[in-house]
């Protein structure tokens, strides 16, 4: 690691402080949050995928959780918004840690076959709950209320998410450079290697899937008061594939190649928009593209090219 | 008491008994050395032991301590290091990196902490840094301290191997063909490597088809065939055993 990866966080702060003053309007404002909120999901979701190698194809079905505790809870319950949210989180961590303990006890990559399942089995149980969730419907969400001070506007949001964001980009930085992160790429690298010096495997696949789990979780919350409004197209499956389309793209064990990823497909949709009903089949093929020539995605093949690689 | 003992150790995959009703003990501060043709079953007497295989019967006994049916991870924990035959290098990171690892379980693996990078553990990294690059320079790998592991050519990836299994401090280290696919110089400056090790106080088990090297760094030779213990005893008794010039040269020699 060199000692300057931390320049990439000085960026995307000076980015983030910046942005919200160039937007022309509040469409692309809104666009910027939604792109935070995904960079943060996606950052949790590479150090599952990129550093320690397991893939999650059930990530959105993680955000569905968080989102629906935090529309059902408050609503029904009268649970604080914050109480609802950390309530979604721990019981997406308790959740993963339960699928993924036997999983990871299996030889090979059974955790892309079981978090399939699983997103299809969140997403389905949240349509038909009707009466909690709305079904298919959705429902809305009570406003977030921060210490008597009420979120309501755009530019709020973004700021709130903006921290958010700059925190995780740097705690990822922090936790791919120590122990606990070199021994999540070491068992990537050689999962025998990394047993023979001690590390033990399961437990860390385990602890990175859950924290990744509970990232997603803590986002799919803050999505949904941000948008006041939950449907479970949330949790949807094509959803999950979307998350991992950004870290893929954006490069796999690249922290800000996750921020580029999560960026650009974001965008893409807007820009797409004009494909009507094409939007899917543009949307493929700039994936099949981008894996034909930027097989390790876009950030890590740039820096190879442009710099001395990272 | 000797420092590893294993007793009647068999192994079977389906129909084939890898390893059958081998039994030695090591003594702490030796240099052991495990031969025989290719398929003897020397590397998965490694295997074994280090508990990468799980032994179908047998006992394996570490200062006192039964440690057949113990994972790889918990055998770390008592001091057993290994490299591999086939490279097992994290491709994924730079060699001092997979130097570092080696360390993990003299480090603070805690999450939290190293998220919110505590200057403690920053500290002892930067320690460990030090102490990594120091180790590439023991094992002759001093040029390399800042190269990506995938640009390294084999004969120094087999040495950061020895490099990562010594960061970890360990009594006994088992080294699985250090020397095979290098040439000659390369050869014999792991054998002075293996020399400084054992010199250095940790009891090496060395598996390897280099017979020079063998011979002159071995105090006691264990010599399999078929999966079966043909022989054991010092180089000059193994040179004159009439058993093991037959597997080696053919019945007739």
């Amino acid at each position: 690691m060199k000692k300057n990866v931390y320049n990439g966080l000085y960026l995307v702060i000076a980015i983030l402080l910046v942005l919200p003053f160039v937007l022309p309007n509040s469409f692309y404002l809104d666009l910027a949050v939604r792109m935070a909120i995904n960079a943060v999901i996606v950052l949790g979701l590479n150090l599952l995928i990129g550093f320690a190698g397991q893939i999650s194809l059930g990530h959105a079905g993680f955000l569905g959780i968080g989102a629906y505790a935090s529309a059902v809870l408050p609503t029904h319950f009268g649970w604080h918004p914050l109480l609802a949210m950390g309530a979604g989180a721990v019981a997406t961590g308790i959740l993963a840690a339960l699928v993924a303990r036997p999983i990871f006890k299996l030889k090979g990559n059974y955790l892309a076959m079981a978090t399939l399942g699983l997103g299809i089995i969140i997403s389905i149980a949240l349509r038909n709950e009707a009466q909690w969730t709305g079904g298919p419907d959705g429902m809305p969400v009570p406003a977030m209320g921060l210490f008597g001070f009420e979120l309501s506007n755009d530019k709020q949001w973004y700021w709130v998410v903006a921290i958010l964001l700059s925190v995780s980009v740097w705690a990822s930085l922090n936790l791919i450079d120590s122990p606990f992160g070199r021994a999540l790429r070491a068992l990537h690298g050689s999962e025998v290697a990394s047993q023979v010096v001690g590390v033990d495997v399961v437990r860390y696949k385990v602890a990175i899937f859950v924290l990744s789990a509970v990232f997603a979780s803590l986002m799919g919350s803050v999505t949904a008061h941000y948008v006041g409004f939950v449907s479970p197209n949330f949790a949807d499956f094509f959803h999950s594939i979307e998350l991992v389309t950004m870290v893929v793209i954006g490069g796999m064990a690249s922290v800000y190649g996750s921020l580029v990823g999560a960026v650009l497909l974001t965008a893409l949709p807007q820009a797409l928009a004009t494909f009507e009903g094409w939007e899917t089949v543009v949307f493929g093929a700039i994936l099949m593209l981008s894996m034909i020539f930027l097989p390790k995605g876009l950030v890590p093949t740039l820096a190879a090219k442009f710099g001395k690689g990272e | 008491m000797s420092l590893l003992a294993v007793k009647d150790l068999s192994i079977h995959f389906g129909g084939v008994k890898a390893v059958q009703n081998v039994s030695f003990n090591i003594d702490a501060g030796i240099v052991y050395s495990v031969i025989g043709p290719n398929g003897a079953g020397k590397t998965t007497l490694f295997n074994l032991i280090t508990g990468v295989y799980k032994p179908t019967t047998g006992e394996i006994k570490l200062d006192g301590e039964a440690i057949h049916g113990k994972s790889p991870n918990e055998l770390a924990v008592r001091g057993v290091a290994r490299t591999f035959q086939n490279l097992q290098i994290c491709m994924n990171m730079s060699a001092i990196e997979n130097v570092m690892v080696g360390a993990h379980l003299r480090l603070d693996r805690n999450l939290v902490k190293a998220a919110l990078r505590f200057p403690g553990l920053k500290k002892r990294d930067r320690e460990l840094r030090d102490e990594a690059a120091q180790l590439m320079d023991f094992v002759g790998l001093a040029q390399y301290v800042d190269t990506r592991a995938d640009a390294m050519s084999y004969g120094a990836l087999k040495r950061l191997e020895i490099a990562r299994a010594l960061a970890m401090k360990p009594r006994l280290i088992f080294l699985d063909e250090p020397a095979a696919g290098l040439n000659p110089k390369e050869t014999i400056e792991v054998d002075h490597l293996v020399r400084k090790i054992a010199d250095s106080g940790v009891t090496v088990v060395l598996v390897e088809h280099d017979m020079k090297m063998v011979m002159n760094l071995s105090d006691r030779i264990l010599v399999l065939d078929y999966g079966k213990k043909l022989a054991e005893g010092t180089g000059e008794e193994i040179r004159k055993n009439p058993d093991v010039i037959a597997a080696y040269l053919g019945a007739h020699a």
